[in-house]
């Protein structure tokens, strides 16, 4: 087998791998960036919490509208997370649960309403469709959905970049300055929260975070400024995208898990040779002079 | 000068309290404009609570502050900032969020600003620092950031809070220097410090509170033995079962 048959072919012959292909590299511009910003706010697991929230939204909207509609479902999740999110916030701020406490019991209620909603009505094989993706069954308005989530994204975080690195980094600071950072705050949820709309359709709800988070991880495993590592997350979520759809066509086996597992094998390479990884601090370098 | 624009800030009978428990009691008084004032008091006297409440951070129990301040007018220095300092941006970036009253939340970064930026690192003698990671330097360092940042702030009132704690002799010299640039150049200052000899020697007025205000007024009269101790005797004094506290008639 040729290079061009491994790396190319599959995508030259098949029009739902090219089609996977596309999806997985706006949801690399889009979830990467995004998780890097949960990972600096210490959100890592909301992340998580989220995508599960989104479920009895997606499925409200899915028993509507019938066969995987992917506006409704969106829609659906959409409303269901933010709901989640900001009942969370609200909660935390009014009883003594802290943030998490409250995220947990939210997510846990809505992901319990999600299941109770499809098995109600769906069968197994909806569920399971829901929870691990089809990322292989993507078609046109599904792109046209996950292409303009992506759009958004990217340039909602240029315009709210300086607000929200000052509410990651200083939260006072941008008090005493006047900045609204409950505004950039929800701003920001609303792109999670879309972005996991815009995964779950290729990931499942039980993914949809993997092309966040692990990217993430692996950034600031690499980089240690925030604009390299926006890079690095953007630049190993692609990879990961293109070398999972490779090998799960080539080895048969499931797509979207195979995208989390390279990201995932990314990951584990780099805890152990990035410059913050294990290998700097068990065998560190000579120290300098001064 | 009119009377309104020697005030600064304008307390009138001011309580800032904690469930109920009053931090700082029926404070009245006067800031002038241009005045270096320092905030003297044992623990739990209610200094960083006061600038909470100037700031705005804390709503008063009772009575009020009065000022003209747009929110960018006032610089504030936190004691212990909410900075995460793990965050991965680098010291010149840090500083230039100080150019938010020019740049605010959108707006570009001029080439000015960031000149100016320069010019305060080397103020606070911090030359050759722009690129390193802010998680890379030591306390004494970062404290020396976050005033270039104040310095780019521009602010007409300057507040600080314990600015000088676990910071080396060296360091606090050169920061109280841009106090008295500060002074000099008729902003005015008030900082939270426990050191009574950096009180008497580089500032002119005093607020000494003990939940209740002792004096306020010229350092020397302020700073007399006798009301040290009246301050030290009303430190601390939490009572469980305390009553409400009737409105003065």
């Amino acid at each position: 087998m040729s290079a061009y048959d491994i790396f190319f072919a599959p995508m030259v012959d098949y029009g739902f791998m090219r089609r996977a292909l596309v999806a997985c590299l706006c949801l690399a511009l889009g979830s990467g960036p995004i998780g890097v910003f949960l990972m600096m706010r210490r959100m890592s697991l909301m992340g998580d919490a989220l995508s599960h929230a989104v479920l009895p939204g997606a499925a409200i909207g899915y028993l509507i509208a019938g066969s995987l509609s992917l506006t409704a479902m969106g829609l659906g999740g959409l409303v269901a997370g933010m709901s989640v999110a900001l009942l969370s916030g609200a909660v935390s701020r009014a009883t003594v649960l802290s943030e998490d406490a409250s995220f947990a019991s939210f997510y846990l209620a809505s992901l319990a309403l999600g299941v109770l909603i499809v098995s109600l009505r769906g069968s197994n094989i909806d569920l399971l469709h829901v929870l691990f993706g089809t990322i292989l069954a993507i078609d046109a308005p599904a792109l046209y959905q996950i292409g303009a989530i992506t759009s958004l994204t990217l340039v909602v975080l240029a315009v709210i970049y300086r607000p929200l690195v000052a509410e990651c980094f200083d939260p006072g600071f941008l008090r005493a300055v006047g900045g609204r950072g409950p505004f950039y705050h929800v701003a920001f949820l609303l792109m999670v929260v879309l972005n996991l709309v815009a995964s779950f359709q290729a990931l499942g709800t039980l993914m949809a975070v993997g092309l966040m988070m692990l990217p993430a991880a692996i950034a600031q495993l690499w980089a240690r400024n925030l604009p390299s590592m926006l890079l690095v997350a953007v630049g190993s979520a692609l990879v990961s995208g293109y070398f999972g759809l490779i090998a799960s066509y080539h080895l048969e086996i499931a797509s979207g898990p195979t995208i989390i597992m390279t990201a995932a094998i990314i990951y584990g390479i780099s805890i152990f040779i990035a410059p913050s990884g294990i290998a700097r601090r068990y065998f560190p370098r000579p120290h300098l002079k001064g | 000068m009119s009377a309104e624009r020697e005030t600064a800030i304008r307390l009138h009978n001011l309580t800032v309290a904690y469930d109920r428990h009053p931090a700082v009691h029926h404070v009245s008084g006067t800031l002038k404009t241009g005045s270096l004032t320092a905030i003297a008091g044992p623990n739990g006297a209610g200094k960083s609570t006061l600038l909470k409440a100037i700031v705005g951070e804390l709503k008063p129990a009772e009575g009020r502050i009065e000022h003209t301040l747009g929110r960018t007018e006032i610089g504030y220095l936190p004691q212990a900032a909410e900075i995460n300092r793990r965050f991965p941006i680098d010291v010149l970036d840090t500083v230039l969020l100080g150019a938010w009253k020019v740049s605010g939340a959108f707006g570009s970064v001029s080439r000015a600003a960031t000149a100016t930026a320069r010019e305060a690192l080397q103020t606070v003698g911090l030359e050759g620092f722009e690129k390193r990671p802010i998680g890379s330097l030591s306390a004494g360092q970062f404290q020396r950031v976050l005033f270039a940042r104040l310095l780019l702030q521009d602010a007409r009132v300057i507040l600080l809070d314990e600015p000088f704690t676990a910071i080396d002799a060296r360091t606090t010299r050169d920061l109280l220097e841009i106090v008295a640039n500060w002074h000099g150049e008729g902003r005015t200052v008030v900082a939270v410090l426990h050191d009574f000899d950096q009180v008497r020697s580089h500032f002119p007025e005093t607020l000494l509170i003990a939940r209740e205000l002792i004096g306020w007024g010229p350092t020397s009269e302020v700073m007399a033995p006798e009301n040290l101790l009246r301050a030290r005797a009303m430190a601390e004094r939490f009572d469980e079962n305390a009553e409400i506290c009737e409105p003065a008639a």
